[in-house]
């Protein structure tokens, strides 16, 4: 599902590359937890695999689309595709609830009624039910995470990548949003998600590659959190 | 199919929906371009005032060739061919000695002294023929052929060329190329003003929405779902500004059509300008939205550019 051989990304001419030969394969419905501290090179491998920054040398392959071959024109086509909740949410301010969801699908020529009969299901799983009017303004930390994460998953994506999702929340939203993202990934998604929370690395219980100094310093099933601080 | 539509429509409604809500600056960008219309509009009526002007008096000036009394049918016949194949001729007629006469003495009505210098019996004027020009600026064609050694033989006077009104009539042509050289040159100077005061509000636009285009961006819109309702805003503000243009100098007619009518300032006929606008007001409207529309959405799409652009460094 995602497979990156010897990525390597270096910002600028600046002599060290935030990510150095990365080379990572995640099959279709994993759940993956990237674990790093901050600067070691975690938001640079998701925003290659959004294609928001091109690799410096390597190649990456994400359902089947190589990024090499990937036209301008198509990389809309290519986003569509992938699911992707940020740390800082990213909601529309003077959009509702509903509609921030529903952008996702205006953007793809969805129609009104499809919409009005899909938004609600997603909310529903996203455990917002009864919000659909309000502003983000107006939602606790965690709900606005989740009207994000509402917003990745409404298009069906075969693959979700969460930013920190948990990143500016208390540990009883940061699970609110976990257990979200279990819920995904059970519905059949491919999950990759990063954080610095210990314990919730801990108690997933999940594949987590730690990156450390732009290299893969380990990648283990079932694994805990390893990094000292 | 479908989804196109649904996307057209959501775009259509976008950029309404921004040209309301940046009111502000949508004024600052009609009041430029209404300005820049109403000058290309103001040009356009110049121009065609000033030729229609030369075009009445073109009408009115004519060479004289005076014929020897001496010549046949047969040469004068030749003469009146030749002339009708120069390509400068718009038209050739001929006077003979009686119709002169009867010019002369139509012309001359009530001044006795000229008239008693002529009479039934000893008629001096000679046959004379008439040409009209197409072009003035380029009369030098039927000089040269009216003074070739075997035409000129035929002359009894030198062809006279309506001198005094010649002169007039290049000083005239000369201040309309003028005119109409500033004129385009405003034109010119104006649309890039104009295109870049509308490049800059909706830069400014975007400016204040660049968060929300990235949001956009990376929820995967195409360049058009994004830039569209700009463009549709830009080109509100076109239409807008096109029939605010064409409305104020309709007005402006309106208001001055009495003073119009009473100054005619000697040659140039200013009423036309009044006339010109009311006959052409369909195709002028459509040549305004036409420029509207283009200078709204040329400045909007490379506007947007910028911003729209996919990294492609490595």
């Amino acid at each position: 599902m995602i497979l990156l051989d010897r990525v390597t990304k270096t910002y600028g001419r600046s002599g060290t590359p935030s990510l150095d030969r990365i080379s990572l394969h995640v099959e279709p419905k994993e759940f993956v937890i990237v674990v790093g501290q901050s600067g070691a090179g975690k938001t640079t491998l998701l925003r290659l695999l959004t294609r928001e920054e091109r690799p410096s040398s390597g190649k990456i392959i994400i359902g089947g689309i190589d990024y090499d071959k990937l036209k301008d024109k198509d990389i809309p086509l290519l986003r569509r595709k992938i699911g992707v909740v940020f740390q800082d949410f990213k909601l529309l301010p003077n959009k509702t609830v509903f509609e921030n969801v529903a952008f996702a699908l205006e953007i793809v020529g969805m129609g009104r009624k499809e919409i009005e009969h899909t938004v609600p299901k997603v909310l529903d799983i996203v455990n917002l039910k009864g919000k659909e009017n309000r502003m983000p303004m107006e939602l606790s930390g965690g709900e606005r995470q989740r009207v994000a994460i509402a917003r990745a998953i409404v298009r069906q994506p075969k693959i979700l990548i969460a930013d920190e999702p948990t990143g500016n929340l208390d540990p009883k939203h940061a699970w609110d949003v976990i257990r979200v993202l279990e819920k995904i990934n059970r519905y059949g998604t491919t999950v990759l998600l990063t954080t610095h929370n210990q314990e919730i690395v801990n108690k997933l219980k999940r594949r987590v590659v730690t990156i450390s100094h732009g290299k893969i310093a380990s990648d283990k099933a079932n694994a805990s959190y390893e990094i000292q601080s | 199919m479908r989804r196109k539509t649904i996307t057209f429509s959501r775009i259509v409604e976008a950029g309404m929906i921004n040209f309301v809500r940046n009111a502000s600056l949508a004024i600052a960008a009609m009041a430029v371009m209404v300005v820049t219309l109403t000058i290309v509009l103001f040009s356009i009526i110049t121009s065609a005032t000033f030729s229609n002007t030369i075009n009445q008096i073109t009408d009115k000036i004519d060479i004289s060739v005076y014929l020897n009394d001496s010549i046949t049918p047969a040469q004068k016949d030749g003469l009146l061919t030749q002339l009708r194949q120069l390509p400068n001729v718009k038209s050739v007629s001929y006077l003979s000695k009686e119709d002169a006469l009867k010019r002369y003495i139509d012309k001359n009505k009530g001044n006795q002294d000229l008239l008693s210098a002529v009479n039934e019996t000893s008629n001096p004027l000679p046959a004379t023929i008439l040409i009209k020009p197409r072009d003035l600026n380029k009369i030098q064609d039927i000089k040269n052929f009216l003074t070739k050694k075997d035409v000129a033989a035929l002359q009894s006077n030198e062809p006279s060329y309506s001198g005094d009104r010649k002169a007039a009539i290049d000083k005239i042509t000369h201040a309309t190329n003028i005119l109409r050289q500033g004129g385009i040159g405003a034109v010119i100077i104006f649309t890039i003003i104009s295109a870049l005061i509308i490049f800059n509000t909706i830069q400014m636009a975007i400016f204040n929405r660049r968060d929300e285009i990235q949001i956009m961006r990376l929820l995967g819109a195409s360049t058009w779902y994004i830039r569209g309702p700009f463009v549709v805003e830009s080109i509100i503000y076109g239409i807008l500004s096109a029939i605010i243009s064409i409305l104020l100098v309709n007005a402006a007619f309106a208001a001055s059509s009495g003073a119009l009518q009473a100054s005619s300032l000697g040659l140039l006929d200013i009423q036309y300008a009044s006339t010109y606008f009311t006959s052409n007001f369909l195709w002028l409207l459509t040549l305004q939205l036409a420029v509207g529309i283009v200078i709204g959405a040329a400045s909007s799409v490379i506007a947007t550019r910028r911003y729209l652009k996919f990294k492609t460094s490595k």
